[in-house]
């Protein structure tokens, strides 16, 4: 029986720490460990509810605008104004979190997990003209392999021209990315931690030159995820067949929905949007979104035992470094007790599995491409493939939607600050299932909760010893060599990791979550 | 044969959004830092940055450990995020060391020691930031604070910013490969490079002219200086509205929205709430430089 511990697991966001119980080569048991805190809540306690947009796109770098989203949606709704927020405003929030989570998937395949599969050191061996496979080629004489190396060794399978290709294509999704970054800054100021969406609608306006930008940047986007992203993830797959049996995890999968479709219903579980609410299990069956359904367990995390087991605010919370028994910074929330899976592939599955026919079509040619069953979707590649999806989906929507904009007509609509309320809202982030509770007393902030997709995903054990979404995902798995454990790294990856997002929380009173449901 | 800047860059209580930032440079981009000679003769060789190396575990903690060593005195450390010190320092932890975890705290303390330079990057790195705003849960410590407290004396640029403009952290390295090191000449007060951060928002913002006129925005979307809105540029510096973000794209004030003061020491406590506008401040006027003496940088 040997044990691998891997810390840091790099190529994702934040502090991770992996531990895995390997017997005869199978993992028997797993670990995942966040290793940092900040005290995001406590932070936002208060302070003027409307700073919360800008304080909790600060939990994460990498998905900033997801948590500005999120934020604003739970003071419009503490505000009195989601139902009232103009088309313009709605749309451009939509542009704004569309492009955001279309570049980081780009980001999150190219630059975080297409190491683990693509040999960079074949550059070595190029022959052509292409100036940045030169330049790297040159990079590689220098001897010093920066970043690049060491790395974990013996399981590189593309031949040298598909990884001489994908390293070009590394490159290339770099400025492409960036140029995604562009299209949010049009209408959000900047970013990361952009400025334009704020409760009530957004700051800008739209004008012809801005639509049009967008719109062209667009269709580069467009053109990369069509003819590179997706072809490359296809190309990966064939090489790679065996993870499409591999990292399956707990098979049930939640998504919030994300992007408005209309603005008029208040019930942010209910109203129409481009991904749908719900959730999917093996059976790939949809199921209706019920937000009273989430709890949230801390017996195996360094926070107070009191309360574990009850709805995410409704416990006494602060953090117990050392505690017996616990092993990571964060909690496990569930949803009907039970573990859940969020991300790309959850609101891929649930929009497939709510009837979608655009997203019916694409999953379906999809794993017709890879001659796959559905369950196959349940798997590190069923979860790279369902994030490129995603990202065409979205790309696609946006150059419908941002041909909507009305140039002269409203963005913002005037809200008071109450002297008490609550509020919540929910999205889903690049990485899945957002949400963010607040509650007003005194105009100010009396407690702000986030529950965050990578909390989810990462969790530790729950009061029943259930293994976290990840955890379960590595339980069973072969490990070839457990010196250069790749299919552990594989499947932590395919998660897409945001571990800043995910430890944030201390909640020293709060409340039930089903009195912020908005009627 | 082309010179090696060995680069290590530690991850702090920090969101990434400083790495991504800097991914966003436009020119030289990502690339060319990462991969080419970013000034003739000379490459940056960064040997670890969590997020975007290869490897991972122990090999890698062997990298940041081997570099602290082999290039003693010859390193550049650049660190994103404010150093957690509460209970310990428990509350944040990169890698293990005879099986135990090593905090972030004394990593940064032991890769410091032997650097040649320390570049803060980020507000949080730089003042505390965010993790270090009121109640400070993990009492969070920008790196002048630690390293003061552990008698550490190393030269120490601050390159604020929720996040900072790639150009100021590019620009910055790039200034050390091609001048040396800042003396204090180049630096202000709070130890960030003049040539970014010398002026005021206020005093390069388009809307100037209506805060002069006294037309201001009543809520967003309106024409106007954004001051009564709560905007943060009069006691803020930064070269935002001349430079733009994002490669030119758009900025803040150009978006309809009130700077938030991110670049400065006071960011967040003191400058929120950030919606609301400034109270108690006495504002410079353009021309402050040389009424106080002091030469325009």
């Amino acid at each position: 029986m040997g044990k691998i511990v891997i810390d840091p697991v790099t190529r994702i966001e934040g502090h991770l720490k992996i531990e895995a119980i390997v017997e005869g080569g199978v993992v028997k048991e797993a670990r995942s460990t966040g290793n940092l805190f900040r005290g995001f809540e406590l932070i936002l306690r208060g302070r003027d509810p409307r700073d919360a947009q800008v304080i909790t796109q600060r939990i994460c770098g990498v998905c900033p605008q997801s948590h500005g989203v999120a934020a604003t949606l739970c003071l419009d709704s503490a505000f009195g104004v989601a139902d009232k927020i103009p088309d313009n405003g709605r749309i451009m929030r939509n542009l704004i979190q569309g492009a955001h989570i279309a570049q980081d998937h780009i980001l999150h395949f190219y630059h975080l997990a297409a190491l683990d599969y693509v040999d960079v050191t074949d550059v070595a061996k190029y022959e052509g003209n292409d100036s940045d496979l030169n330049s790297i080629k040159d990079f590689i004489g220098r001897g010093e392999l920066g970043p690049f190396f060491p790395r974990y060794e013996g399981d590189y399978r593309l031949p040298p021209e598909v990884n001489q290709q994908a390293v070009a294509h590394y490159v290339k999704a770099l400025e492409i990315r960036r140029m995604g970054h562009e299209m949010v800054s049009i209408f959000s100021g900047k970013i990361p931690h952009s400025v334009g969406i704020v409760p009530g609608g957004v700051t800008s306006t739209p004008t012809v030159d801005n639509i049009l930008a967008f719109l062209w940047k667009l269709r580069r986007l467009q053109d990369f995820i069509n003819n590179v992203y997706i072809p490359d993830v296809l190309a990966v797959a064939g090489f790679y067949g065996d993870y499409a049996e591999i990292g399956t995890g707990c098979q049930n999968l939640l998504s919030y929905g994300s992007f408005d479709l209309v603005g008029s219903d208040p019930d942010y579980a209910r109203r129409k949007r481009l991904f749908k609410q719900g959730t999917v299990s093996a059976d790939l069956k949809f199921n209706e979104l019920d937000l009273g359904k989430i709890t949230e367990d801390v017996g195996h995390s360094w926070y107070r035992d009191s309360s574990s087991g009850r709805h995410p605010a409704d416990g006494e919370t602060s953090p117990e470094p050392g505690k017996e028994k616990a092993y990571s910074w964060t909690k496990s929330p569930r949803y009907n007790g039970k573990v859940y899976e969020v991300g790309p592939l959850a609101r891929v599955a649930v929009t497939y599995a709510g009837g979608d026919p655009t997203m019916k079509g694409l999953v379906e040619s999809s794993l017709a491409q890879l001659k796959a069953p559905a369950s196959a979707l349940f798997s590190v590649l069923g979860r790279h493939l369902a994030r490129a999806l995603s990202a065409k989906f979205i790309a696609d929507s946006l150059e419908k939607w941002v041909l909507e904009l009305k140039p002269g007509e409203p963005t913002f609509v005037e809200y008071e600050i109450p002297e008490e309320g609550r509020g919540v809202g929910i999205t889903d982030a690049a990485r899945g299932a957002l949400g963010h509770w607040i509650e007003i007393k005194d105009k100010k902030i009396a407690n702000y909760q986030c529950v965050v997709p990578t909390t989810w995903n990462v969790s530790p054990k729950d009061d029943k010893g259930n293994p976290g979404p990840i955890e379960q995902a590595l339980i069973g798995t072969k490990v070839k060599d457990e010196n250069n454990p790749f299919e552990l790294v594989r499947i932590v990856r395919s998660f897409d990791p945001c571990l800043a997002c995910s430890i944030h929380v201390v909640t020293p009173k709060g409340r039930d979550l089903a009195q912020y449901r908005i009627a | 044969m082309s010179k090696e800047i060995p680069l290590v860059w530690l991850a702090g209580s920090a969101c990434t959004g400083c790495s991504i930032s800097l991914l966003n440079s436009a020119s030289p981009t990502i690339k060319n830092i990462l991969i080419d000679e970013i000034v003739p003769g000379v490459h940056i060789n960064l040997r670890f940055h969590q997020t975007i190396m290869a490897g991972a575990g122990a090999q890698v903690v062997k990298v940041l450990e081997d570099t602290a060593r082999e290039k003693k005195g010859n390193y550049v450390l650049a660190v994103d995020g404010a150093i957690p010190t509460a209970n310990g320092a428990a509350y944040g932890a990169m890698g293990e060391r005879d099986g135990k975890p090593v905090s972030l705290e004394d990593r940064f303390v032991e890769l410091a020691r032997d650097a040649l330079a320390v570049l803060a990057i980020g507000t949080c790195a730089a003042f505390g930031g965010i993790p270090a705003a009121a109640p400070n849960p993990t009492n969070c410590q920008p790196l002048s604070k630690v390293l003061e407290s552990k008698g550490i004396s190393k030269p120490l640029v601050n390159i604020p910013g929720c996040p900072p403009h790639p150009d100021w952290i590019v620009g910055t390295i790039g200034s050390i490969l091609l001048n040396g090191l800042p003396t204090a000449a180049d630096l202000d007060d709070n130890l960030r490079p003049l040539a970014f951060y010398g002026k005021l928002i206020h005093e390069n913002c388009p809307r100037r002219a209506y805060f002069d006129e006294g037309k201001f925005a009543q809520k967003p979307g309106d024409e106007g200086c954004l001051y009564e809105l709560g905007c943060k540029g009069p006691i803020t510096y930064a070269d935002c509205p001349i430079r733009r973000w994002n490669g030119g794209t758009n900025w803040v004030i150009g978006a309809g929205a009130p700077c938030n003061g991110c670049t400065q020491p006071e960011f967040p406590d003191l400058v929120a709430p950030l919606y609301q506008k400034l109270v108690d401040i006495e504002l410079p006027t353009i021309g402050a430089y040389w009424a106080a003496g002091k030469e325009a940088k």
